[in-house]
């Protein structure tokens, strides 16, 4: 059996000594770009819903806090709590990321929470004594950080996903994403749309709905 | 082999010598002249036309890859720009507004060096004429991220960003340090220390007032502002490392000096005799055993993170904490 055996691995060498030198090469070559890519984008979804959801938790304070000075604004705060629940309900795991539908229905609830607040922060400035009190001072400096943090956040994972998705399209990683990467979709980005939605909503206008 | 000194510095430089050089011997060094697309002497040009299409040909090469340069120059262009925009990082007060007056500013950079030895958190304060029409929340991260501000993975950099024309400024909190200096801090020195001063004109008095009263924030909890100094406190020296750069160097040396000391004095060297060259001052011959030794290689390496001197961010990151104000 040696005898013949020895052959084989002789006649097979340098198809050994090719894999043995090529298989470490694999991550050189980019095997390892898309899954990075693929995690880093995930890990900037994770802070943008962190994000959002620190925002939601600010809410119910800001809402007691107001309602303390102008409780008759009830449309106007049952508009926030009503828009907070819708946009808590709706969540995008890291799965479904690929899916633009649920990507745009988040979207769309948290824009919702997003105009019902700047209405909200609007009908407080008719109320001096309340942009006075320290509490609702401390809140505002929060919502303020935290929409910021939501900016940035949004930027973040904006950048992550075009890095991922042009791995998913162009040459060298498109080999990998064909050869063994068949299941990766690229991700849904933001669009501009909510921007661009929410500078014509803040208005003193009384209609529900966001 | 050593060739005879180059032709070339000896026809390039003027016209005349090469009128004169035009026919013969040295067409050819002539033609390198030509394609390098400097000279086109007008002699030559009734003479050989067979050379001048060569040197065309070169000349057409040479303007081809210049703006093929210049095209790739027009388009990174743009990319250099926006990198520009950004002020350098020169040390802990950048007053490129010019609006700390010089007494302040010693006083600030001492006091945010003392802060950082004992805390290890860097305090930055940054001024700038204008922001170019950028709103101030996203270029002070831009900043905070470009310049690194507050240690790898403890995130613990402030951010005092003052633009003079815009009259906003903002203090941009790293993630680490987000928990200490809450937004409502920030915003309370903002509107307390700094609109009032700003107001006033008294720019010195503002920043240094809200300094202050930063670092008064984040000394607010002792305890924790210790031991955040101790876990990023770098060991002057770590004989562990040092261990590892010697072992690693013995070893560098080993494989890869004498194959250096067998090649490249050959290449740069200055030849003495069969097989012995002069390089760096020491004689090498490679042929034989026992090359004359080479020290080439000593000192340099393993230089520690954090020297003296310069000033740089330590790696950290902000995810938009800390609040904005204007005046």
């Amino acid at each position: 059996m040696p005898a013949l055996s020895s052959p084989f691995v002789f006649r097979n060498l340098p198809a050994l000594l090719m894999m043995a030198i090529v298989l470490p090469l694999l991550a050189g070559c980019g095997y390892n770009t898309i899954p990075t890519a693929e995690e880093n984008a995930k890990a900037a979804w994770s802070q943008v819903l962190n994000q959002y959801q620190r925002r939601a938790d600010l809410i119910p304070n800001l809402v007691e806090t107001v309602k303390g000075y102008a409780a008759h604004e009830k449309e106007t705060l049952n508009a926030v709590v009503e828009a907070r629940a819708k946009a808590t309900q709706v969540t995008v795991t890291p799965e479904t990321l690929s899916d633009p539908e649920a990507v745009k229905r988040f979207q769309d609830s948290q824009a919702g929470l997003t105009s019902a607040l700047s209405r909200l922060l609007a009908v407080v400035e008719n109320y001096p004594d309340l942009k006075a009190n320290q509490n609702f001072l401390a809140l505002q400096a929060q919502l303020e950080g935290t929409e910021n943090r939501i900016a940035v956040a949004r930027r973040d994972y904006i950048q992550a996903v075009q890095a991922y998705n042009l791995t998913l399209r162009t040459f060298p990683s498109v080999i990998w994403a064909t050869l063994w990467f068949r299941d990766n979709q690229p991700f849904a980005n933001f669009t501009i749309e909510e921007d661009k939605m929410q500078t014509p909503k803040v208005d003193f206008g009384t209609q529900q709905g966001g | 082999m050593h060739t005879p000194p180059s032709v070339l510095p000896d026809i390039s430089p003027s016209r005349g010598e090469i009128g004169g050089f035009a026919d013969g011997a040295f067409f050819a060094a002539l033609k390198i002249v030509e394609s390098r697309g400097d000279i086109q002497s007008p002699p030559l040009r009734g003479r050989c036309p067979a050379g001048q299409r060569g040197a065309r040909r070169g000349i057409n090469l040479t303007l081809l890859s210049v703006t093929l340069v210049l095209l790739c120059l027009a388009l990174f262009l743009p990319l250099t720009a926006l990198a520009a925009e950004l002020p350098v990082l020169t040390g802990r007060v950048v007053d490129n507004a010019g609006i700390i007056d010089a007494a302040t500013e010693a006083a600030l950079t001492r006091k945010l060096a003392d802060f950082e030895a004992k805390s290890s958190d860097q305090i930055v304060v940054a001024t700038v004429p204008s922001l170019d029409g950028e709103e101030i929340e996203p270029y002070a991260n831009r900043l905070f991220r470009a310049w690194n501000l507050g240690q790898a993975g403890e995130d613990n950099g402030v951010l005092l960003l003052v633009a003079k024309d815009d009259r906003k400024m903002r203090i941009e909190v790293g993630y680490g340090l987000e928990g200490t200096l809450t937004d409502l801090h920030t915003k309370l020195i903002i509107e307390n220390d700094m609109v009032p001063a700003f107001r006033a004109g008294d720019f010195s008095g503002g920043i240094a007032k809200a300094v202050d009263d930063m670092v008064m924030v984040l000394e607010g909890n002792p305890e924790e502002l210790e031991t955040r100094g101790e876990r990023n406190q770098q060991p002057p020296f770590n004989t562990d490392d040092l261990f590892f750069a010697i072992f690693i160097s013995i070893w560098a040396i080993i494989f890869f000096g004498s194959i250096a000391a067998s090649i490249l004095p050959p290449i740069f060297g200055r030849k003495l005799g069969p097989g012995r060259y002069r390089w760096l001052g020491m004689t090498f011959e490679p042929g034989r055993r026992s090359s004359g030794g080479w020290s080439g290689s000593s000192g340099g390496g393993w230089s520690s993170g954090s020297g003296g001197g310069g000033f740089s961010g330590g790696g950290g990151s902000s995810g938009g904490g800390g609040s904005s104000g204007s005046w």
